[in-house]
């Protein structure tokens, strides 16, 4: 099955990005095979990235996507897509995508606020 | 004769500015263009008698018709609209009212709706205009713009502009005879006045500079000024009698006549240099 990971760069060994819409890259994984398709998010830097990165993750007919936290905009349209979401860690998307398939990471089903991978949400 | 009065950094003292420029210009109009926080009110007390909203046109998809082909989608440059499974989910607080969604529809499934935005609120006369944008709209330009269709041609005109140096501010000054840049001798203001004069360079309008809470000794915002020709228009000195009444919703022309005096010489010298530059 095909598994989107919002990344900071282009391989397996990449660390994943916390945020979603965004994240510099998308890898899209086959978690059989570990072969894998790097996108570059052409959505990181202008308006909706959520909705865009969203649009994208769908369009690649992934059905998980792992990544550290998704605004209300991107909820909407992947819940719409039937893409679940996991929070994943700050670790490769090789690691990532391990604990995936041992059923480690936790579920996302609610969103941050808007614009929170911008620096609108303080860290703790 | 328009006049807008920028900052750059918030906080400086462009409504004390703006509302004094009004109150010692008879007959003069007063239009608030900060449409996210509009406090140009709470010093020339207007009585508020016409409310218009303010609203925005926004696509709606007619799902009998749509054969989820997503050029809408492709073609939104803010990625207002998304679609999923032959579905379009509509974004509507992120568009940008330009309507290439419509126009890209090959089936002509999309049509504008309309959605309020804010509103805009003036007295009897027109003499005083704010505008105020809904909590939680992220686009206050459409607000601006209706403010800026009741902008008399006649008399003085003055425009309190929202603080930053982007899209809002431009529409704010765009069309004006002359700017006002207000600005405080403080590191944080002279960054932000460099980045309002540049703008405003650009926009090619002829401007000065007005310092607020000016100390005799400062050496911040006079040589930035002195070498670049800008000139300095006013200095309203940092005093506690001026902050006592700004606390009180008291401006410094309203306590006495001699601010007065001076706000209304600044008009004036504004108006000689922007008909010269126009």
């Amino acid at each position: 099955m095909k598994i989107a990971v919002s990344a900071s760069g282009k391989t397996l060994e990449s660390i994943m990005d916390q945020r979603f819409g965004r994240a510099a890259f998308f890898l899209i994984v086959d978690s059989e095979t570990m072969e894998f398709e790097a996108i570059d998010n052409q959505g990181a830097s202008s308006g909706g990235a959520g909705v865009a990165g969203a649009q994208i993750v769908s369009e690649h007919g992934t059905l998980a996507l792992i990544t550290g936290n998704v605004g209300p905009n991107a909820l909407e349209v992947l819940n719409a897509a039937g893409i679940s979401i996991c929070r994943g860690k700050a670790t490769s998307i090789r690691e990532n995508i391990e604990e995936y398939k041992r059923g480690t990471l936790e579920k996302i089903d609610t969103a941050v606020a808007s614009h929170f991978g911008m620096g609108a949400g303080s860290p703790k | 004769m328009k006049i807008a009065v920028l900052s750059g950094k918030g906080g400086t003292g462009k409504t004390t500015v703006s509302a004094s420029l009004a109150y010692s210009i008879e007959n003069s109009q007063y239009i608030d263009c900060d449409v996210e926080e509009p406090n140009g009110a709470i010093f020339l007390k207007p009585e508020l008698q016409k409310t218009y909203e303010v609203k925005v046109p926004v696509p709606e998809v007619d799902s009998s018709v749509c054969n989820g082909c997503g050029k809408c989608a492709k073609t939104c440059q803010f990625h207002a609209l998304a679609v999923i499974k032959d579905k379009v989910l509509v974004f509507s607080e992120i568009c940008h009212h330009c309507g290439a969604c419509l126009i890209a529809c090959p089936v002509g499934a999309i049509h504008e709706t309309e959605r309020t935005i804010g509103m805009i609120e003036t007295n009897e006369s027109g003499t005083f205009l704010h505008g105020r944008l809904n909590i939680g709209e992220p686009v206050g330009i459409p607000i601006i713009r209706e403010l800026k269709k009741r902008m008399r041609d006649e008399g003085l005109v003055i425009l309190d502009c929202p603080p930053g140096a982007s899209c809002s501010v431009m529409k704010s000054v765009h069309g004006c005879d002359y700017c006002i840049l207000v600005t405080e001798p403080t590191p944080f203001g002279l960054h932000d006045l460099k980045i309002a004069a540049e703008l405003i360079q650009k926009m090619g309008i002829p401007y000065g500079v007005i310092i607020n809470k000016a100390t005799p000794t400062e050496k911040i915002i006079h040589p930035f000024c002195a070498e670049n020709g800008i000139e300095v228009l006013l200095e309203i000195p940092f005093s506690r009698e001026i902050a006592e009444n700004y606390s009180k919703g008291i401006l410094p022309a309203e306590a006495t006549s001699d601010w007065k005096t001076k706000f209304g010489e600044v008009a004036r010298k504004c108006a000689i240099q922007g008909r010269e530059g126009g």
